[in-house]
């Protein structure tokens, strides 16, 4: 077994170029034990070394020393060496020990949490997210701890970026489903219900072998979002996972029950139900999320009388969508008319509503960039997704498997 | 896209604006009319007619009372509307009753009774009632079922004296006589079976048929009936078969087996005659009408040719072939093919002409008189509701038929008053607006128009296909983008697991 100083000592030697820092990767796993047993003494030594070049050596030693039980003093110590660590480190080694970085980095999220100042967690993380991605479209494990702390920070915003990613490659499929499910809620807290639905429906359409406690959590927000969005809940797509489609429905009935009401469009009946299962939205902690598919149901009624008329008095709009006085109607309606969702105008010498036709006439060069631009996307998409189809057809696995069912075919 | 502009030009000149037709209704009240004939066939892609060309068409020399009704029957009248022939009309007007001894004239057989019993099921009219009674104990007297007369006379109840109680002498002599005659049918078919003559026991099946049939038994009659058709040679007796099973499901209710052997029916190699093939039309046109397929049902009566005549009473008359094909063809039938399926169908005028309200009716649809046409409506709905296989369609019908016309009144205008609408319609400006705001809401009708409720007007809304278009497009390209990145993510999933999978084993 080595002595701490003579791998201190190799570190700083062979931490030159490639080959020598392969040679070092062999020798630390090699001692890791050594390093372990040892952990608590390892403060000193990590001042000795330099974190952006002898990252590895580095990386091994903070990683054995973060990984021993943490008492709370020493939490504050370690938390600069590990930031300080992350800012400087060199991307290249860090991959070579992938799962190593992973753990420091876990155990920084963990020492924030318990210090319970997660916005202190979430620049570095950033930072460790973006050396670990071989390209952006990558996802790490990180990805999820990261929007975690966004979210206990409540500092939305700075999940965007990660967020507005789009990710392709997956690693580990679990770490998919808490990457979503974070995503979704970041976005729920950002009032883009939009995105927010696509990245719940991925969370909900994985593929699942075994029901997973966060598809069900997920599916319970899926629905009240779409409620917000759509008035109504979708069925699951064909490519829906057997299990999810099973068992998704049976855990979360007080939100089914809930659609259900919607449907009807009655806003009594909509609150009764509310009240009904006020615990379990309690305890699920969906109780904002079921305010707003409440005030959600004006708007589902108010938007369905545009298509019928052409004009119609506030009382006439308060009668049909159930609101106690004109002047509720004709805040809801101006509301509507400033978030855009609608295009009318109020006449409030007659108390009359004149509902327009979509000003949008598609004339203006204006439009040729949206269009543009999205027609580009949609055909790299399509060239992603014709590549993607011929390396599964010259898969190995796939062919053999398609080999085996031939002669039963025949 | 010349022609598309061209077209869209040639719509806009058709359109009439409402305040302008107020100003020439009071001037030419014929030529306003005529226009709007000229643009409701335009889209028919017929030449303009003018309005008493179509009155002309409608009326025919055999009932001069048309004319000088509708124009009398401009007001609310409700005067009895009896033709100036002896024939009898099916169906009083306005408040008087159904003559339900004319009904039941119109009948034979089996059906009259079961109509009768229907009408004192449903009337509400007690003296009514104890009349269809009274008939139907008549008929049943002079025929031989006994289970009929005991259900008679427990309905009748000794409301119309002794005369009318139950005969148990009577009912005892019809049953025995019934057993004796079931044996002696029974035998002579055994003999007919040991000896292999095929007619022989196709007679003696369909004599048990016939048995069965009139001691009401319609179960083992409509069986024995088809037992016969392994026997049956000619076209002749297929013929024969296919018509009295026909008569058998239509009373036992069994429709499919009406379509079925019409259909059987109808292609025999032979050449049928004109009775039969009316007959056969009639069936199936009943049948489909009892499953609700109205388009079809008024097809087929509408092809029932005049020789029906009175050769099929025992099931249907042809005043009923003039009123289901006509309600039917309302309710179901566009502009053209009411126009040449109906009014210029000249063997269907003879139909038309036992009922003249339908024809009125008709007529006022196509020429555009809702107020007088709904009318009508209302008049024969209490007789219909009494007919036994009309009457829970009557609804549904008359609804069709309400909305169609509310389509048809907008479709030439781009706004209508909602005021003058609701007087054609004879209904208030809100309960119209109801019913409008139901119909544009209801996808499935193509009712394209917005309601400015506050000058009540409705206005026509043409959709604009290029900024639909747009949309559309727009709408795909997102969906597509969202749908292509999910499915990479999840074809990468699936690959990262079933590597999992793969290096997990050992």
């Amino acid at each position: 077994m080595e002595s701490v100083e003579a791998v201190v000592a190799h570190i700083q030697a062979l931490s030159g170029s490639h080959e020598e820092v392969a040679d070092l990767h062999s020798l630390l796993k090699q001692s890791e034990g050594a390093l372990r047993s040892r952990a608590a003494r390892l403060g000193p030594f990590l001042h000795q070394l330099d974190p952006s070049a002898h990252t590895l050596g580095y990386l091994f030693l903070l990683e054995a020393y973060s990984s021993r039980p943490i008492s709370r003093e020493l939490d504050e110590k370690i938390l600069p060496f590990i930031v300080g660590f992350i800012n400087s480190c060199s991307a290249e080694q860090i991959r070579l020990a992938p799962e190593k970085f992973i753990s420091v980095c876990k155990s920084l999220k963990d020492q924030v949490m318990q210090l319970q100042v997660p916005i202190r967690g979430i620049t570095p993380l950033r930072t460790a997210i973006r050396k670990l991605q071989t390209s952006s479209e990558q996802l790490t494990t990180l990805h999820s701890d990261y929007l975690l702390l966004c979210l206990l920070a409540k500092f939305y915003k700075a999940g965007l970026s990660i967020l507005d990613d789009d990710i392709f490659e997956v690693d580990q499929p679990r770490d998919h489903f808490l990457y979503c499910y974070y995503g979704g809620m970041i976005n729920i807290g950002l009032k883009r219900f939009r995105k927010a639905l696509g990245c719940l429906h991925n969370v909900v359409t994985a593929p699942m072998d075994a029901l997973i406690v966060i598809a069900v959590e997920a599916y319970k927000k899926y629905i009240l979002v779409s409620l917000i969005l759509n008035g109504q809940v979708p069925p699951f797509p064909k490519y829906t996972s057997s299990t999810a489609q099973r068992n998704l429905k049976r855990h979360t009935q007080p939100y089914i029950d809930l659609a259900d009401c919607y449907a009807t469009g009655t806003f009594s009946e909509l609150e009764a139900c509310i009240q009904t299962n006020l615990e379990k939205f309690q305890s699920d902690s969906n109780v904002g999320l079921v305010k707003q598919v409440l005030s959600s149901l004006y708007k589902c009624n108010i938007q369905r009388l545009t298509q019928t008329y052409l004009t119609l008095s506030l009382q006439d709009i308060a009668n049909a969508s159930q609101l106690k006085t004109p002047n509720d109607a004709e805040m809801h309606v101006l509301q509507m008319i400033q978030d855009a969702e609608i295009s009318a105008s109020i006449n409030q010498k007659d108390g009359m509503v004149s509902f327009h036709e979509d000003p949008e006439q598609y004339k203006i060069c204006g439009m040729i960039e949206p269009i543009d631009s999205l027609i580009q996307r949609l055909m790299e998409l399509s060239k992603k997704l014709s590549s993607l189809d011929e390396q599964i057809s010259c898969d190995l696995a796939h062919l053999t498997r398609i080999g085996k069912e031939r002669p039963r075919l025949d | 896209m010349q022609w598309l502009r061209y077209g869209y030009r040639i719509r806009r000149s058709n359109k009439l604006d409402r305040s302008r037709e107020q100003k020439l209704r009071s001037q030419h009240p014929a030529i306003l009319l005529g226009f709007r004939e000229a643009i409701l066939s335009w889209n028919s892609r017929r030449r303009v007619k003018t309005r008493e060309e179509t009155m002309d068409e409608g009326v025919v020399v055999g009932a001069p009372m048309g004319h000088e009704a509708m124009c009398s029957n401009g007001g609310a009248v409700d005067e009895p509307r009896r033709p100036p022939t002896s024939r009898a009309g099916k169906g009083a007007a306005g408040g008087e009753l159904m003559d339900v001894e004319a009904y039941a004239a119109l009948y034979t057989g089996r059906t009259k009774v079961a109509r009768l019993l229907f009408i004192a099921e449903r009337c509400g009219n007690e003296a009514m009632q104890l009349e269809a009674l009274r008939m139907a104990h008549d008929e049943i007297k002079k025929a031989e079922d006994s289970h009929l007369h005991r259900e008679v006379t427990a309905k009748i109840g000794g409301r119309l004296g002794p005369r009318y109680a139950l005969d148990q002498s009577w009912a005892d002599t019809v049953d025995r006589r019934a057993d004796v005659r079931k044996e002696k049918l029974e035998n002579e078919l055994n003999g007919y079976k040991t000896n292999l003559i095929k007619e022989s026991i196709r007679m003696g099946y369909n004599d048990l048929a016939d048995f069965f049939y009139d001691h009401g038994q319609l179960g083992d009659a409509l069986k024995n009936y088809v037992r016969t058709r392994d026997y049956c040679t000619t076209s002749k007796h297929l013929i024969h078969m296919c018509l009295s099973v026909i008569l058998v499901s239509i009373e036992l209710g069994q429709f499919m087996h009406v379509s079925n052997y019409a259909s059987k029916a109808e292609q025999t190699p032979e050449q049928l005659d004109l009775v039969t093939h009316s007959k056969l039309r009639c069936a199936a046109g009943l049948a489909y009408l009892e499953t609700k397929k109205y388009k079809l049902a008024a097809r087929k009566f509408l092809e029932t040719g005049p020789e029906l005549g009175n050769n099929y009473t025992d099931m249907i008359a042809p005043q009923d072939v003039a009123i289901y094909g006509g309600l039917c063809a309302l309710a179901s039938f566009d502009r053209t093919e009411l126009k040449n399926k109906v009014i210029d169908n000249i063997n269907f005028r003879n139909f038309l002409e036992l009922v003249p309200e339908v024809r009125e009716l008709i007529n006022d649809f196509y020429a555009s008189r809702y107020a007088s046409c709904l009318e009508y409506l209302e008049k024969l709905k209490p007789n219909l509701l009494l007919d036994i296989h009309l009457h829970d369609h009557v609804e549904t019908l008359y609804t069709e038929i309400r909305h169609k016309a509310i389509i048809q009144y907008t479709h030439p205008f781009i706004s209508v008053d909602l005021h003058m609408m609701a007087g054609a319609f004879k209904t208030n400006v809100a309960g119209l607006e109801k019913e409008l705001k139901a119909l544009i809401t209801d996808n499935q009708i193509q009712l394209q128009a917005r309601i400015d409720s506050h000058n009540k007007i409705l206005y026509a809304r043409h959709a604009d296909q290029r900024n639909a278009t747009f949309q559309r497009a727009l709408q795909t390209g997102v969906e597509f983008e969202r749908d292509v990145r999910a499915v990479l993510v999840r074809a990468n999933l699936i690959k990262q697991e079933s590597i999992l999978k793969a290096a997990k084993k050992p």
